[in-house]
C-alpha cells in the first residue's frame, strides 16, 4: 500500500501559496500552471501510463469548454451544472474517438495522428457552426457571483483548480495501485503479451481514454470560467494539445507527479526567458526552445526521472552499498 | 533588428538586480526635484501570428510617448514623464491576461493596446478587476464595449459603425455612378472580425438594394485562393467585398489579377491590405482602384503628415496600427493632464468626460458613451496611382472615387 | 457548381496545389519512414527555406527556380547536421524525447526567424508571376505549372535514388530492419542524418516553388504541416510514390470540397478522409501494413 503522504504534502504546500502571497501575478501564474498540469494529467493517463500518445487532447479540452459556455450563454444553465456536463461531454467524445480508433487497431503514430485529425475536425466545425458563435466565438457574461462560478478574487479559482489537480493525482495513484493500472502498464510495455495473458486491451485502452478525456475536459470547463471567452482556435487549437503532452513528458511520463512538475518547470521557464530576453519579440522563445531541448537531452526520463535517479544515488551513498544497477 | 529602448533596458536591469547596484553607483550628488514618472502599460502581440500588427502598434504607442516626454511630459504633474511598461501578449488571450497582471503589479496607471479582439476582451476584463483604465487600440467587435465594464474605452470605431458607414458610402458611390452595381460576392476570413462583419453586411445589403450572390468564408491562413476566385468568376458579380487580414487579402487580389477577374469594383470593408502602403508598393497593378472602408488617418492634419514622415523615415510603413495607437496614447496623456493625477479612478473619470481633439484621426468630436467614442468612424479610401486617397466623407476627401473600375 | 467550366479548372488547381503539398509531404514521409519520428520542426524548416529563397532573390537577385539548386544543397547539409548533432544525441533514441526535441527545434527556428527578420510579410514580385497558360476555361498560372513539373521530376529522381543507388538501398534497409542493417555494416547514424537531410532538401525545393506565388513570414510554413501529415498517412509512411499520388489527390479533394462546402468547412473534407483512411486502411495507398 503506497503512502499517500507525498500527495498530501504536495497538495498542502500548494494550498499554502495564497496564504503566503497576495501577488496576483503569482496567483495567475499558478492558476495557469495548474490548469496545464490538469490537462497534462489527463494526457499522462493515456500516454504516460498507457503508452498511447495523443496529439489531439484539444478535442476534449475544447468540448468541455464549449459545452459549459454554450449551456450557460444560450440555455441559461447554471455554471456548476454546466461544468459537470462539460466533463461528461468530454468523456463521451473521448469514448467515441477511442472506440473508433482502438477497434480499428490503431497504435503508435497512427493513433497520434488520428487524434490530431479529430481535434482539427472539431476546430473547423466549431469555427463555422452557428451554435458556437462560429468565428466570433462565445463570450460568457461577466457575473461575479459564486453561483455563476466566477469570482472577484483569483483565490477561489486557485482553490478550484488545485482541488481538481489534487483529485486527478489521487485518481492516478489509485489507478497505479489497481489491477486496471497494472493492465494499462502491461499493454504499454507489450500489448501482444498482455493480450496473450487475457487482458482485454481494447477495453482497458478505452477506459483509460475516457477518464483521460474527462480530466482534460475539466480543464476546458475551468478555462471557460476563468477567461470567459473561447473561440475555435482557443478551444480546439494545437496549443493545448501541445501543452498537454509537453508537461507530462518534461516532468516524467507515467508518474503521478510528472505533469505537475512538468507544468511548473515549463511555465517557470517561459517566465524566466522573458525576464532574461527583455522586450525583443521572440528572443525569449528562442531561449525557451533551446532550454527545452537541453532538458530533454539531459533528463530523458523527465524531471521525475532525474529526481528518482538522484534519490537512488543518495540512498546508495548513504548505505555505502555499491550502486544498484540502472535499468 | 530589435528595438532595445531606454525604457525596456531599465526594466531588464531592474529585474536582474543589476539596477539596484547601478542605482547606488549613479546616485546624483545634487538632487533635482524630478516628478515621479507615470507608468503606462503598452500591450501588443509582438510575437506569434499577429506579430507584425503588434509591432506596428507598439511603434505608434512608443513614438507618442517619446514625443510627449520630449515636449516636457505631463505638465499637470510637474513635467512627469510617461514610462512605458511594454508587454507581449504573444498573440493569445491568456498571454495578454498574464501581462495585464504583471502591469498591474508594476503599478501602471492605465493600459493601452491589445490589438486583436480576443486579446482585448480578456485583457480589459482582467484590468477591470483592478479598476485599471484600459484603452482599446483597434479591436472592433462590439462586445468589447457592451459588457458594462467601466474601465474599458475604445477610441476607434466598432463593427456596427464600420458596417453602417461602409454601406452608406457604397450606396453613395454607386448612386453617383448611376447605380451600376447590383450584385455582390462577400469573401471573408472566418474568425471574429470577418464573420461578424459578414453577418452584418448580409443583413443590411438587401435593404440597400444589393443582391448577395454568395458569401465565401475562408480560414486564416488560407494557402490558395484559386478556387475562391473561380467561384467569383462563375458568379460574375458587379462587386466583390473582401474582409480579410493582410496576407490573405494580398493573395486574393493577386489571384484575381492572375485569373483576369475584374468586377466593376472591389469594395473592401476592413480590407487587410486594401488601404496598405505596403501592398500598393509591392503589387501596384493588383492594388489599383481597390476601395476600402477602414481605419485611416486624417490626411489634412499636419501632425498626421509629420508622423507619417517620421515613421517612413524609420523605414516602416504607415499602417493603421501605428496611428491608432499614437492617438490612443495622446488621448490618455490628455486625460492625465486633466486628471492631474496618476490615480486610476481619476484617469477613468477624465477619460469618460474627454473631448480630446488633438489626435490625428478623421473623427467627429470625441465623446465616450459606455466606453465607445461616438465620434469614431472609418473613412473610404481608394488606391489611385501609387497612392492611397481618401474619397469619402467629403470633409476629409483628397480625391474623387473612380467607379466603376476602368477596363484593364 | 457542377458545370465543367468550374469543375475542370478546380481539379487542375487542385493538382497544382497538391503537387507542392506532395513535395512537402515527401520530406516528412522519408523522415518518418526511416527514422520513425514525427518531425514537428518540418513547418519551421519550410519557413526558413522560404526566407532563404526570399533573400536569394532580394539580395543576390537570384530567380527562385535557380536558387533551388544551391538551397537544396544548403538545406540538405542543415538537415544532416540537425539530425546528427542535435536530434540524434538529445533524443536518446526515445520516441517521446525525439518528439519534444523536434518541438523545441520548431520553437527555436520560428522565433529565431522572428528575431532576425521581424514579422513583416515578405513577397517576391517576379515579372512572369502573373503570366497564365489558357487551357479551355482554365487560366493556369505559369509558376504553378512549373511547380507541378518540378515536383514530379523531384519525386522521380528521389524514387530512382532510393531504388538504384547504394545509399538509397541502405536507407530502405534501415527503414525496414534497423538492426539487420547495422549488422551488415551500415552506419545507421549516418543514414538517419542523410535521410533527414533529404527531407529538409525537399522542403527547400518546395519553398522555392512556393515563393513566386505565396509569401513568407515567421509563421508561414505552419499552414502546410497538418496537410502534409495527412498526405504522409494517406500515401503510406515512407513511400515516395505514395506521397506524390496522395498529395495530388488531397489537393483535388481540398479544391472540390472547398467549392461545395466553402473554403472553411471544406477543409474538413481532408481530415474526414484522413480519419477514414486511418480507420479502415492505415497503411495508406502504398505503405506497409500498419
Amino acid at each position: 500500500m503506497r503512502a499517500w503522504a507525498p500527495i498530501a504534502i504536495v497538495v498542502a504546500l500548494l494550498a499554502a501559496v495564497p496564504l503566503v502571497t497576495a501577488s496576483n501575478v503569482v496567483l495567475n501564474f499558478m492558476v495557469v500552471a495548474l490548469l496545464t498540469a490538469l490537462v497534462g494529467q489527463g494526457w499522462n493517463l493515456l500516454g504516460g501510463y498507457g503508452g498511447q500518445y495523443s496529439f489531439g487532447h484539444a478535442a476534449f479540452f475544447g468540448t468541455g469548454a464549449y459545452a459549459t459556455a454554450i449551456l450557460q450563454v444560450r440555455y441559461g444553465v447554471n455554471a456548476w451544472l454546466g461544468f459537470a456536463i462539460g466533463i461528461a461531454a468530454g468523456a463521451a467524445v473521448g469514448a467515441f474517438i477511442g472506440a473508433l480508433s482502438f477497434r480499428s487497431g490503431l497504435k503508435g503514430s497512427y493513433f497520434a495522428l488520428v487524434t490530431l485529425a479529430f481535434a482539427e475536425v472539431l476546430r473547423i466545425v466549431a469555427s463555422v457552426a452557428p451554435i458556437t458563435g462560429a468565428g466570433v466565438g462565445t463570450l460568457i457574461k461577466l457575473d461575479l457571483r459564486a453561483e455563476a462560478l466566477q469570482f472577484q478574487s483569483r483565490v477561489p479559482f486557485y482553490w478550484i483548480i488545485l482541488g481538481l489537480v489534487a483529485v486527478s493525482v489521487v485518481i492516478m495513484r489509485m489507478i497505479e495501485d489497481s489491477r486496471f493500472g497494472a493492465y494499462l502498464v502491461a499493454l504499454r510495455e507489450n500489448e501482444d503479451a498482455a493480450k496473450a495473458l487475457g487482458v482485454n486491451t481494447t477495453l482497458v485502452k478505452l477506459a483509460a481514454m475516457t477518464i483521460s478525456a474527462a480530466i482534460a475536459a475539466a480543464g476546458g470547463c475551468f478555462y471557460a470560467q476563468y477567461f470567459l471567452f473561447i473561440d475555435a482556435g482557443i478551444a480546439y487549437g494545437p496549443w493545448i494539445s501541445i501543452a498537454a503532452l509537453l508537461a507530462p513528458i518534461v516532468g516524467g511520463a507515467g508518474t503521478v507527479f510528472g505533469p505537475l512538475l512538468g507544468a511548473l518547470v515549463v511555465k517557470t521557464l517561459g517566465e524566466a526567458t522573458k525576464l532574461v530576453a527583455g522586450d525583443a519579440p521572440g528572443l525569449d522563445l528562442v531561449i525557451y526552445g533551446c532550454v527545452l531541448i537541453l532538458i530533454v537531452a539531459f533528463a530523458p526520463s523527465g524531471i521525475a526521472g532525474l529526481l528518482l535517479k538522484a534519490r537512488q544515488r543518495f540512498a546508495a551513498l548513504k548505505s555505502l552499498r555499491p550502486e544498484p544497477p540502472h535499468g | 533588428m530589435f528595438r532595445f529602448s531606454r525604457v525596456s533596458r531599465r526594466r531588464f536591469l531592474q529585474s536582474t538586480g543589476l539596477g539596484a547596484v547601478a542605482g547606488l553607483v549613479s546616485a546624483p550628488v545634487v538632487s533635482r526635484a524630478q516628478a515621479t514618472a507615470v507608468k503606462v502599460g503598452i500591450l501588443h502581440p509582438v510575437s506569434g501570428a499577429l506579430s507584425y500588427s503588434g509591432q506596428q502598434g507598439r511603434l505608434g504607442a512608443t513614438m507618442a510617448i517619446d514625443e510627449i516626454n520630449a515636449a516636457g511630459g505631463i505638465k499637470a504633474l510637474g513635467g512627469a514623464k510617461i514610462e512605458a511598461v511594454l508587454g507581449d501578449a504573444q498573440s493569445t488571450p491568456d498571454g495578454g491576461n498574464a501581462e495585464v497582471e504583471k502591469m498591474n503589479s508594476a503599478e501602471v496607471s492605465a493600459i493601452v493596446g491589445g490589438y486583436a479582439s480576443a486579446i482585448c476582451l480578456a485583457a480589459s476584463q482582467t484590468a477591470a478587476r483592478y479598476d485599471l483604465p484600459y484603452v482599446v487600440d483597434v479591436g472592433v467587435v462590439d462586445s468589447i464595449v457592451t459588457r458594462g465594464l467601466k474601465n474599458t474605452f475604445r477610441f476607434g470605431p466598432g463593427f456596427g459603425v464600420i458596417a453602417k458607414t461602409a454601406l452608406d458610402n457604397l450606396v453613395s458611390i454607386n448612386d453617383q455612378a448611376g447605380k451600376v452595381a447590383k450584385t455582390v460576392v462577400i469573401v471573408h476570413e472566418d474568425s471574429a472580425f470577418g464573420a461578424g462583419l459578414a453577418k452584418l453586411l448580409n443583413a443590411q445589403l438587401p435593404d440597400r438594394g444589393f443582391q448577395v450572390l454568395a458569401t465565401i468564408p475562408h480560414p486564416t491562413p488560407t494557402r490558395d485562393f484559386n478556387n475562391v476566385v473561380l467561384q467569383i468568376k462563375a458568379l460574375n458579380p458587379d462587386l466583390v467585398i473582401p474582409a480579410d487580414y493582410y496576407n490573405e487579402y494580398v493573395l486574393l487580389a493577386r489571384t484575381m489579377q492572375q485569373q483576369r477577374v475584374r468586377p466593376k469594383g472591389i469594395y473592401s470593408v476592413l480590407g487587410g491590405a486594401a488601404s496598405s502602403y505596403k501592398f500598393v508598393k509591392e503589387f501596384p497593378e493588383a492594388a489599383q482602384y481597390i476601395m476600402d472602408c477602414n481605419h485611416w488617418f486624417d490626411p489634412k492634419n499636419a501632425k498626421a503628415i509629420d508622423l507619417k514622415k517620421k515613421v517612413e523615415g524609420k523605414g516602416e510603413f504607415f499602417t493603421y496600427e501605428v496611428y491608432m495607437n499614437y492617438s490612443c496614447v495622446l488621448l490618455l496623456a490628455d486625460a492625465l493632464e486633466r486628471a492631474a493625477s496618476a490615480d486610476r479612478a481619476k484617469i477613468t473619470a477624465a477619460l469618460e468626460s474627454s473631448t480630446f481633439a488633438g489626435h490625428v484621426m478623421p473623427y467627429g468630436p470625441t465623446k465616450f458613451v459606455n466606453g465607445q467614442n461616438q465620434g469614431a468612424a472609418p473613412v473610404n479610401t481608394q488606391v489611385l496611382g501609387n497612392d492611397i486617397q481618401v474619397i469619402l466623407p467629403a470633409a476629409f476627401a483628397s480625391a474623387k472615387a473612380v467607379f466603376p473600375m476602368p477596363p484593364a | 457548381m457542377l458545370s465543367p467550366a468550374i469543375l475542370v479548372p478546380a481539379v487542375l488547381n487542385g493538382l497544382m496545389t497538391g503537387a507542392v503539398y506532395a513535395l512537402i509531404a515527401l520530406g516528412l514521409t522519408l523522415i518518418y519512414g526511416v527514422l520513425h519520428i514525427i518531425n514537428f520542426a518540418h513547418g519551421a524548416l519550410l519557413t526558413a527555406a522560404m526566407f532563404a529563397a526570399f533573400f536569394a532573390n532580394n539580395v543576390l537577385g537570384l530567380d527562385p527556380y535557380l536558387a533551388a539548386l544551391p538551397l537544396t544543397v544548403l538545406f540538405f547539409a542543415l538537415g544532416y547536421a540537425l539530425q546528427r548533432f542535435v536530434i540524434g544525441p538529445a533524443g536518446h533514441g526515445d520516441d517521446r524525447n525525439i518528439l519534444l526535441v523536434t518541438l523545441g527545434l520548431a520553437i527555436v527556428i520560428e522565433n529565431a526567424l522572428l528575431v532576425a527578420f521581424r514579422a513583416d510579410t515578405r513577397t517576391i514580385n517576379l515579372p512572369y508571376a502573373f503570366d497564365v497558360i489558357e487551357v479551355g476555361t482554365a487560366f493556369l498560372a505559369v509558376p504553378r505549372v512549373i511547380a507541378f513539373a518540378v515536383v514530379v521530376l523531384v519525386a522521380l529522381v528521389l524514387w530512382l535514388f532510393m531504388r538504384r543507388t547504394d545509399t538509397g538501398k541502405a536507407i530502405r534497409a534501415v527503414a525496414k530492419e534497423k538492426f539487420g542493417a547495422e549488422l551488415s555494416g551500415i552506419d545507421v547514424g549516418h543514414i538517419y542524418a542523410v535521410t533527414f537531410g533529404l527531407g529538409t532538401a525537399c522542403v527547400a525545393v518546395a519553398a522555392c516553388l512556393l515563393m513566386p506565388t505565396y509569401y513568407v513570414n515567421p509563421t508561414a510554413g505552419n499552414a502546410f504541416v497538418l496537410i502534409a501529415f495527412t498526405i504522409v498517412v494517406l500515401g503510406g509512411m515512407g513511400s515516395v510514390a505514395g506521397a506524390l499520388i496522395a498529395g495530388l489527390f488531397v489537393g483535388v479533394v481540398e479544391s472540390l470540397s472547398g467549392l461545395y462546402l466553402g473554403e472553411s468547412l471544406g477543409q474538413i473534407g481532408i481530415f474526414v478522409m484522413f480519419i477514414l483512411v486511418l480507420l479502415f486502411r492505415p497503411s495508406g495507398l502504398f505503405g506497409e501494413r500498419a
